[in-house]
């Protein structure tokens, strides 16, 4: 009588167990299709969210020594390359945004009378904020 | 619309290849030919060496899942008339081992699967001479998108982070969880959400939305983990700020 082989708990190629075939993720699997290609600019977004906080901490260090050093803050956030920084990081911070306004839908299942409250109206009524908000912090701004 | 269309299907026999390797054959197009019937074909008149699963032929049993022209796709509800002049490439399963040919090993879902118990979980049952559990229609529809799922794991194949951390729990069965968790007569929930809300289950998730574009059962797979996510985070709040009331 032959012997049966032994099994452990994690096989690799025996008579009876075949090596299986693992193929693995190319390291630029994102640039393949489009929706995994703005899955990583919507998480790279998350950097310039970062960038922003920074920013506006740079911002109220200025604000809070002095009034020169808020006017030398002011020179260099007028550079070019601040400037490109800024206008690409609100690029990304709008992605950012629109993605999450997106999403809630997906997290949040409200029902009113019985009925579940459409995707629309949940995303609508985050877009509506986010104007309000918006239309608010502009007239702060413009009317001083 | 021609007679014939060219299909091109990947092998693999780990007795004599290292790699996935493609073969062509010509089968047949008539217009209600769906992919699996061009592989039953291939299988009877063609080349009987040739391996895949199916059973049902109508996307209940879910065992048909295969990578069609890059999709991952139920093989019986894809026809081979949508392909126009050909040809249809099919490949097993990404982000899973392959067995053989079209074949691929999905024990590490049926294990993630059972750590979620994907069923009725109660403190204790009440006695025969009760009754059934009555729901009403509204709480049946809390849970009946979940409960559609067939386990046909197109989700894992489309999700990409599946495939970078293989530890990740996975869209259908944290869909199957939240089946249960909102199921009237369920009192597993916090059960659950010890492997639910761990690095590896909910958390995992970053969201690519691409298991509910593929799911043939319109689940939405990732809408009810971002909906877990909401009320992790909520019961997470709910234990800091009311620690007796928790569990």
């Amino acid at each position: 009588m032959t012997e049966r082989p032994t099994h452990t708990a994690r096989p690799t190629h025996t008579e009876y167990h075949p090596r299986w075939l693992r193929p693995h993720m190319s390291t630029y699997w994102w640039l393949k299709r489009w929706a995994h290609l703005s899955f990583i600019l919507r998480e790279l977004s998350s950097v310039f969210v970062a960038w922003f906080v920074v920013y506006f901490l740079m911002l109220v260090r200025a604000v809070n020594t002095g009034a020169a050093n808020y006017e030398q803050f002011l020179d260099w956030s007028a550079r070019p390359a601040i400037l490109l920084v800024n206008l690409v990081a609100l690029a990304f911070v709008t992605l950012h945004a629109v993605t999450w306004f997106n999403l809630a839908p997906k997290a949040m299942v409200v029902r009113l009378r019985g009925e579940r409250v459409p995707a629309l109206l949940i995303a609508g009524s985050n877009y509506l904020a986010w104007a309000v908000v918006s239309a608010g912090v502009a007239w702060l701004l413009l009317a001083g | 619309m021609p007679d014939t269309i060219k299909m091109q299907v990947a092998r693999y026999r780990p007795e004599q290849e290292a790699d996935l390797t493609f073969e062509e054959y010509e089968v047949p197009c008539p217009p209600d030919w769906v992919v699996l019937d061009g592989l039953n074909y291939i299988k009877d008149q063609l080349d009987g060496t040739l391996s895949f699963r199916w059973s049902c032929r109508m996307g209940i049993c879910g065992s048909c899942g295969m990578t069609v022209n890059g999709e991952p796709k139920l093989t019986c509800a894809t026809f081979l008339a949508d392909y126009g002049e050909g040809p249809v490439r099919l490949e097993p399963l990404t982000n899973f081992p392959v067995v053989r040919d079209l074949v691929v090993e999905v024990t590490d879902f049926m294990e993630k699967l059972t750590s979620v118990k994907p069923w009725i979980v109660r403190e204790a049952e009440k006695p025969l001479s009760e009754g059934e559990y009555l729901q009403t229609p509204e709480e049946l529809e809390a849970y009946k998108q979940y409960s559609m799922c067939i386990n046909c794991l197109l989700c894992y194949a489309a999700c990409p982070i599946y495939g970078l951390e293989p530890d990740f729990i996975g869209p259908a069965a944290i869909a199957l969880a939240q089946r249960y968790n909102l199921d009237s007569r369920d009192e597993g929930a916090a059960e659950r959400m010890d492997v639910l809300s761990e690095h590896a289950g909910i958390w995992g998730c970053t969201f690519v939305g691409e298991c509910t574009r593929v799911c043939p059962k319109n689940v939405d797979p990732a809408g009810a983990i971002q909906r877990y996510k909401l009320t992790a985070a909520l019961e997470t709040v709910k234990a800091f700020v009311m620690p007796w009331s928790s569990r």
